[in-house]
């Protein structure tokens, strides 16, 4: 995966509680394979019956920054969900809260997950309200989520872990390859399970 | 309340011995490498997975701890279902191919042990008491009813799990739900998780694991706990469980791939060690009261927003910013107006299956009303029962012959209408009464309108063809 460095944006303001899956890409798009498919499938059913949906307008073309709604992605586990928004050209949601299972999707593919408080998200949308053009920066490695021309500075709360894999481009599969020796281990010992032993015995 | 335990704590709870046994290793600050028991694959997601493990040369590690089905693509059409796997779907046909390769145990369309995934792994005994179960499906958290630790994981982690039989975790917060008081006849558990959304949205659960108890929840079957575990990841949280004893043991007891003889005793002495110490302390505590749940329904596009069958639709003028924008839009995509009452509402399909309530005692239920009556006119019954065994066991006590003689559509065992994505699909704007789980928008079918319920007042709907109570067709036996 490609290391994620600092980017700007200005904000696309997509101010809807509880956002599914679903929405994000419905059902029938989920077994797409190409960028383009996937670019296609965002948000695919809400497009079609509302051409005035905040993707669609001319002014956030080119934005790479999601202002969500609480509760964003919640709903069906579709790794899908954050495949559909990267191939949209998005880079980061900013929530209050994510669906756990697609904040941990979104991290292994490089869209970020930005969790920020009550207060900061009031803050944010009234300076997206006032300021619709003003550039947000999200700074991966120096861990910050920045208003420069608002003087607003956030702390980004992403897991430390996957914000190394993400900032060196490593993976996880990587990771858990590194400790075959250590699951050996475990299938041999008497914290697995009496049935998977069982089952490893052949019985 | 809401403080963290400690690790002491936590110990105490079922969740964190479960964990506890499943952490191959913690290195400080990085998520645990945790082992699965089991590994549950469906069509819906493995693609990419397998992809990725062809490109890195990797095999599938255990291959008796992995087991694949189909479910969400086959058609429940019995016509379709038995044709040429030249024009099976796509997905299908490639997980077929893949399993070939993989040397990887697949339950194909015509298998008699397949179905729905969630529907399967109890059914089959593969879903035990303290394991560690995944599956990329969101609605794994409905094998916590066995007393499994389980959980949907996404497609890369697919490929993680099957390459080393463990994923990375992070230890999530407790969270107890207590089910006190006694469910009234004609309500069900699945009436319970809405009523639980109705009252405390659909995020509560968010970065715990939700431990359902409380005499309510002891007195439920199995397949009843599973549909309120089902509605876990509704409520936010990617896991729901329920403490195993006799009622899961006596599921269990004689199933496919359950033990038996010495191996039994062993693990039946294991599972009974698992239950949440009684002095355990929980990060989080609600409670419900089960004898004040009515028959549930939902008007909007998020399983939150549920009323009991009385209720009318609430008005967005009553709630704050986004809550009050996110119901004018749910409104406005359902056709519904503040102040409606739902009971009467007409519906175009009703729906009975999906791995919420799919299983035999939904299909009972439904039965009870059905006997002897008709589905009304203009309305449409589609029942698809949750897997072959389900099937089987619908056909050979009569409950098929009852849905068939009164109007119904009796399918093969499939995901079906919950996602259409198989051929089943609901027309725009169509009122749909379903007893799946999820009223978001489009999931029945571009622009269709879903209204979650239970099997029986799913049933009842049918019979009168619009939202109706099922109360008045409990029989006192
Ligand atoms: S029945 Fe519905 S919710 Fe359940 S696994 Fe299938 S598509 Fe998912």
């Amino acid at each position: 995966m490609d290391k994620i460095r600092a980017f700007s944006s200005t904000l696309i303001p997509m101010l809807i509680a509880n956002v599914d899956t679903d929405q994000i890409i419905p059902a029938q798009f989920v077994s797409s394979r190409t960028t383009e498919e996937f670019a296609h499938a965002l948000f695919r059913n809400r497009r079609d019956r509302d051409p005035e949906f905040i993707l669609d307008q001319p002014a956030m073309q080119g934005r790479s920054i999601i202002l969500a709604g609480p509760n964003f992605g919640c709903g069906s586990s579709r790794e899908a969900a954050p495949w559909a928004l990267v191939a949209g050209g998005i880079r980061a949601v900013i929530s209050t809260g994510f669906g756990d299972i697609f904040n941990n999707n979104s991290l292994k593919n490089g869209l970020l997950p930005i969790v920020v408080s009550e207060t900061e998200h009031e803050r944010l949308r009234s300076v997206a309200a006032a300021d619709p053009d003003v550039e947000v920066t999200v700074d991966l490695p120096g861990n910050t989520l920045s208003v420069p021309a608002h003087g607003i500075t956030i702390e980004l709360r992403i897991d430390p872990f996957y914000r190394h894999l993400l900032i060196s481009g490593m993976d996880e599969l990587d990771y858990l390859l590194s400790h075959v020796a250590e699951i050996e281990q475990y299938e041999a010992g008497d914290a697995i399970h009496p049935t998977t032993r069982a089952k490893l015995a052949g019985r | 309340m809401s403080a963290p335990t400690t690790d002491e704590a936590y110990r105490r709870t079922l969740y964190g011995k479960i964990w506890d046994r499943h952490v191959v290793l913690q290195e400080p600050g990085l998520p645990a490498i945790l082992y699965a028991d089991v590994h549950l694959v469906h069509e819906g997601t493995f693609l990419q997975a397998f992809e990725l493990l062809r490109e890195r040369n990797l095999n599938v590690r255990r291959h008796p701890l992995t087991v694949s089905t189909t479910d969400h693509f086959v058609p429940s059409r019995r016509d379709l279902r038995f044709q040429d796997p030249a024009t099976m779907p796509y997905v299908v046909k490639s997980l077929m191919d893949t399993a070939e390769e993989f040397g990887m145990t697949l339950y194909g369309p015509n298998d008699r042990r397949q179905g729905i995934v969630h529907v399967i792994g109890p059914e089959l005994g593969l879903t035990q008491p303290g394991m560690v179960l995944v599956c990329a499906d969101s609605h794994t958290s409905t094998h916590g009813a066995m007393g499994t630790l389980a959980f949907g994981i996404g497609t890369t982690e697919i490929a993680h799990t099957v390459a080393t039989q463990t994923l990375l975790q992070r230890r999530q917060k407790t969270m107890r739900v207590t089910v006190d008081g006694r469910l009234a006849p004609g309500v069900f558990s699945k009436d319970v998780a809405l009523a639980l959304m109705a009252e405390y949205g659909t995020a509560f659960g968010r970065g715990h694991v939700i431990e359902f108890a409380g005499p309510a929840v002891r007195a439920m079957s199995i397949e009843a706990r599973m549909s309120l575990c089902n509605m876990s990841i509704e409520m936010g949280s990617r896991s729901g469980l329920v403490a195993p004893d006799e009622v899961t043991f006596d599921y269990l007891h004689g199933r496919e791939f359950a033990p038996a003889g010495e191996d039994w005793d062993r693990a039946v002495e294991y599972w009974s060690a698992l239950p949440s110490e009684p002095d355990a302390v929980f990060d989080t505590e609600l409670a419900i009261d089960a004898s004040t749940v009515a028959p549930m329904i939902t008007y909007g596009t998020s399983p939150g927003m549920a009323v009991g069958i009385d209720g009318t639709v609430p008005d967005p003028a009553d709630l704050a910013d986004e809550e009050a924008a996110a119901l004018t839009t749910a409104l406005e995509y359902m056709g519904l107006r503040p102040g409606t009452r739902l009971a009467g509402k007409k519906v175009d399909t009703v729906f009975i299956g999906s791995c919420t309530n799919s299983r035999i005692e939904d299909l009972r239920a439904a039965a009870t009303v059905l006997r002897g009556r008709s589905v009304a006119a203009g309305t449409a019954l589609k029942i698809v029962p949750g897997s072959q065994e389900v099937k089987r066991m619908a056909e050979a006590e009569g409950l098929a012959e009852v849905f068939v003689q009164a109007g119904a559509q009796w399918g093969e065992p499939s995901c079906s209408l919950c996602v259409a994505v198989n051929g089943d699909v609901g027309g725009s704007g169509e009122y749909i009464a379903s007893t799946s789980n999820r009223n978001f928008q489009s999931r029945q079918g571009p622009g269709a309108r879903t209204l979650l319920m239970s099997p029986m007042t799913a049933a009842a709907t049918a019979v009168q063809g619009s939202v109706a109570d099922p109360r008045p067709f409990v029989t006192s036996a």
